[in-house]
């Protein structure tokens, strides 16, 4: 998997290396920005109030 | 064909691995980062909005239930034996962007100093985890909330573990939802044990002193009480 996203990447070795990590770098942000958040609706030690 | 698979596979999984511990990451760290960095924005926005001349009018009528904002900041919470200085902004409402911010306040439940259930809910474990050991206070301890125009000091008198349906805890006179309230309460929730959620923990008050502003800190304040 990770050696076809490199052989499809343009350019020489450097230029490569700057766009897998800048993938990577938009990978986390969308974790932590949208995914993380919603999965952390449904750990339990967030539930701190009483209801029904 | 078959390495190829098996090597895909292998990737996928380690991939995943470091999701998770990356998830892991977050919580345990990045939600106290933000939590932090939202509670102190709630607290100087809040001090700054006092040190303005109350667009209410009079500073009295600030006691009585009156229309706040969700997720927006009210009063501090003031909890000596958490902390030397351990202070933290009440906002109101208790979803999770609230909570997020402070610790928050049951929208139904009376206000701070009000008669009847001032009733306040806080993480224990992530987002800044306010209520990380709360299970440490006990009967005897002074709780103070401070709004724009007084010094609630509450007397803890017991805590209790209870089923997270218990909504009990919050009625103007916990326990008795009939009861005509006479007096001012204070109801703190949590989650129990630290990291569960099939308990609540739950700490009551009641109100021992009123003080006004200008005649500055209830005395708990000035020398935090470490001791016992």
């Amino acid at each position: 998997m990770y050696a076809w996203v490199w052989r499809h990447l343009p350019g020489p070795w450097p230029v490569r290396t700057l766009i897998a990590m800048a993938f990577v770098a938009a990978i986390v942000v969308l974790l932590f920005t949208t995914v993380f958040p919603w999965a952390e609706d449904s750990l339990p030690f967030l539930k701190v109030t009483v209801d029904q | 064909m078959i390495r190829t698979a098996v090597r895909g596979t292998g990737e996928l999984l380690i991939t995943a691995g470091l999701v998770v511990l990356l998830f892991v990451a977050y919580q345990l760290v990045w939600t106290n980062y933000e939590a932090h960095k939202a509670t102190d924005s709630v607290a100087s926005d809040l001090r700054d909005s006092w040190d303005r001349p109350d667009p209410t009018g009079a500073g009295a009528a600030a006691r009585g239930p009156k229309k706040v904002d969700f997720g927006k900041g009210f009063a501090f919470l003031h909890i000596p034996r958490l902390g030397k200085n351990w202070t933290i902004p009440v906002v109101e409402g208790v979803d999770l962007p609230d909570l997020a911010k402070g610790v928050g306040h049951y929208p139904k439940t009376a206000q701070p100093g009000a008669i009847g259930n001032f009733a306040v809910a806080g993480h224990r474990a992530t987002n800044g985890e306010p209520f990380a050991y709360l299970d440490k206070v006990r009967k005897g301890d002074l709780v103070v909330a401070e709004t724009r125009t007084e010094w609630f000091t509450y007397v803890i008198d017991r805590t209790k573990i209870v089923s997270p349906t218990s909504t009990w805890v919050l009625d103007p006179v916990p326990g008795k939802p009939s009861a005509k309230p006479v007096q001012a309460l204070l109801t703190l929730t949590t989650c129990n044990h630290r990291w569960a959620s099939y308990q609540r923990l739950i700490v009551f008050g009641h109100l021992q002193e009123t003080r006004a502003k200008a005649d500055g800190p209830p005395t708990v304040l000035l020398r935090p009480a470490r001791s016992a």
